[in-house]
């Protein structure tokens, strides 16, 4: 036993870890197991207290890449990174990307991750072909769209439950140029938000808005517009300019995310002059936190949150100012709160959690108690208008509450191996 | 572009070996006993290269294959460059203790069977007069241990064999190549609690490829165990067969 944590650096817990090296190797005998990519999740989804995580960074191998076609076949353990690195150059790219490229394919599906352009492509699961499960008796069952069609669909969005991923083929999209043609627009508040979005998200691949949580009243919301598509330039190159990346070296003090300087970094995120229109590469602009090694360390010693929401869109004003209301009387809100309209492409996974409708994320820092009280008050407003959390961000979310948020759960535990559980599935059947 | 023959190609150095050979648009040949696991690190090296891979899975101990080995690597590739010797076993000392056969097969796969394929390949580079034999041995085998003097046995004859091979091959212009790593964290090595002397295959497999291209003789990897094993080799042998390590 060893301890361990995620992304969040919260809950810190016990557990044994195995690694996997080769596909076609067979399982461990283990009561209790879980699949561990990257552990870029960040509450408990990745982590199994007092069982074992099959820690699959050693299985990384690409078994076939159709160039004509843009279709990929890796192992799970993958990394998006290492998919890019191949595929730039070659004219294709991720159909969808979460904001960190340091994510295994076997992530990616169990989370069924979702990206700027979702109101495009939908999530990740609608570009997964097909994929092998390692089930803890030992069969290996390829799974597609026609063929064992229900673990297929419960094992996008399954959080690790339902056996081990041992590859992954994925449908990827042709690109010109491995450049981002990029806008950047302010607006005023929600409501404006609201409208920007709406005339503008036809017109870009990509959109995803930053928000000022601290900003109250008649600024509610208040921030910028970041719309891109990528270029036509036909230039195609990989890999990150060399120094481009600094490290957080040590944990930062805790007195120094408070809402001073949180104030201070985000009203000049807000006024820092831009050019509107620009062209950047595209690591830069989908991955502009993997430029800081470890920036997990910002938040210190205990940790952080992160929450992620989505409501409907009908009522989603009200329902969004609600909770950045709640935010930014709270004092507690951080740098990093994200604003994006969902489109209406269903996701595949029975516990998927992109959907229809408006997601806010934002990091907390953990302050214990006072952190968590909040949240709960924010899955009550959630709740309230039919929303749901997303699991992947997820360490404290009640029984109750995801019950509501994934009424799929009860026909999806007929899925779950036997021999598989994780600290976050034990928490929310409680 | 080279033509290179790796046998035991899905060990953890092997592989990351395979991937730097294969990215310079060398042409290899991969043997190894295990057929799944040698498609796996084909196709891999297949889709992120447009070098030639030909695979060939065989039990390395059974020597009467080597001569036919490389042969059929040589017509296979239309030549052949480089020799590189990355399998073996890290034997449970333990057992060999208690039994003289699994020390006798520990023997065979670290050391005797190493030597048969070296001495066809030294035969037919000396013939050629050009060539590389390059083979891992360990930092086990530059003195005797408590803890795993059976391996170390294997290891430190191959690196006495390899160094009489280099001493009779260097006038024909064939390069023998030594390479002892320390601690190196592969599956090999999984159930080892690993410390700050531990680095990963792909350091190995860089420096391995340095030394080729430089034309070494014996190199320790990383650079820093050839002071440990010169410290561990100075200490007198009545102190030394007092101490555990």
């Amino acid at each position: 036993m060893k301890k361990s944590y995620s992304w969040g650096r919260y809950p810190v817990i016990e557990q044994s870890c195995q690694e996997v090296f080769w596909r076609d190797q067979e399982l461990i005998d283990a009561p209790s197991m879980l699949p561990y990519g990257q552990g870029r999740s960040y509450g408990d989804v990745c982590v199994n207290e007092g069982g074992v995580v099959l820690q699959t960074s050693k299985l990384h191998h690409y078994i076939n890449l159709d160039e004509s076609k843009g279709i990929l076949r890796a192992e799970s353990g993958t990394t998006l990174e290492q998919i890019l690195k191949l595929i730039v150059p070659k004219g294709w790219f991720l159909p969808v990307t979460p904001g960190t490229k340091y994510v295994s394919l076997g992530g990616a599906v169990a989370n069924d991750v979702h990206g700027k352009n979702h109101h495009r492509a939908g999530s990740f699961g609608c570009h997964v072909l097909a994929f092998e499960l390692l089930r803890s008796n030992g069969e290996r069952l390829i799974c597609t769209n026609d063929q064992n069609q229900e673990l297929f669909h419960a094992t996008i969005g399954g959080l690790g439950l339902t056996g081990l991923i041992t590859w992954v083929e994925i449908k990827l999209k042709p690109i010109a140029s491995s450049y981002i043609h990029q806008q950047v627009s302010r607006f005023k508040n929600l409501e404006d938000f609201i409208r920007l979005n709406e005339s503008e998200e036809a017109n870009w691949e990509y959109t995803v808005a930053w928000i000022d949580c601290l900003a109250k009243g008649r600024n509610l919301g208040k921030g910028l517009y970041l719309a891109g598509k990528h270029d036509d330039d036909t230039r195609l190159e990989s890999g990150v300019e060399k120094n481009s990346s600094i490290t957080m070296p040590i944990d930062a003090p805790s007195w120094l995310l408070n809402r001073a300087s949180v104030q201070l970094f985000n009203s000049l995120y807000y006024r820092k002059p831009r050019k509107k229109l620009s062209r950047v590469y595209y690591d830069g602009y989908f991955y502009p936190l993997d430029k800081i090694a470890h920036w997990n360390r910002m938040y210190g010693k205990r940790g952080f949150f992160q929450y992620q929401c989505v409501v409907p869109v009908d009522e989603a004003e009200s329902a969004l100012s609600k909770i950045l209301e709640k935010i930014a009387r709270s004092g507690q809100g951080s740098f990093l709160s994200v604003l994006k309209k969902f489109g209406n492409n269903p996701a595949p996974g029975l516990l998927s959690f992109p959907r229809s409708g408006f997601t806010l994320a934002l990091d907390f820092a953990n302050r214990g108690e006072k952190t968590l009280q909040l949240f709960s008050e924010l899955d009550e407003i959630t709740m309230h208008y039919g929303g749901a959390v997303y699991p992947a961000k997820d360490a404290r979310m009640s029984a109750m509450a995801f019950k509501q948020f994934f009424p799929a759960w009860e026909n999806f535990s007929q899925y779950i191996d036997p021999h598989f559980s994780s600290s976050f599935w034990r928490r929310v059947n409680q | 572009m080279k033509k290179i023959l790796i046998l035991g190609a899905t060990s953890a150095i092997a592989e990351k070996l395979t991937q730097a050979f294969a990215a310079k648009g060398d042409s290899l040949y991969l043997v190894a006993r295990n057929k799944e696991r040698l498609t796996i690190i084909a196709d891999d090296l297949q889709v992120q290269n447009d070098s030639d891979v030909y695979t060939h899975s065989l039990d390395l101990t059974d020597t009467g294959q080597h001569e036919t080995l490389l042969q059929s690597a040589e017509s296979k590739m239309g030549g052949l460059d480089i020799v590189m010797i990355a399998y073996g076993t890290l034997s449970d000392q333990k057992e060999s203790e208690s039994s003289f056969k699994n020390t006798l097969s520990e023997l065979n796969i670290n050391c005797l069977s190493v030597i048969s394929i070296c001495t066809h390949a030294a035969n037919l580079f000396e013939a050629k007069g050009s060539g590389c034999i390059a083979v891992i041995s360990s930092v086990a085998g530059d003195r005797g241990r408590q803890s795993n003097y059976v391996y170390g046995t294997a290891k430190g004859a191959l690196s006495i064999f390899l160094q009489g091979l280099r001493n009779r091959l260097d006038r024909k212009g064939v390069h023998v190549l030594t390479i002892k790593p320390g601690f190196v964290d592969t599956p090999m090595t999984k159930d080892f609690k690993k410390g700050l002397l531990w680095v990963g295959p792909e350091t190995i497999a860089k420096g391995i490829v340095r030394a080729i291209d430089k034309r070494k003789d014996v190199v320790y990897l990383p650079f820093f165990w050839r002071y440990i094993m010169l410290i561990i080799k100075l200490i007198p042998e009545r102190i030394f067969k007092k101490l555990s390590l």
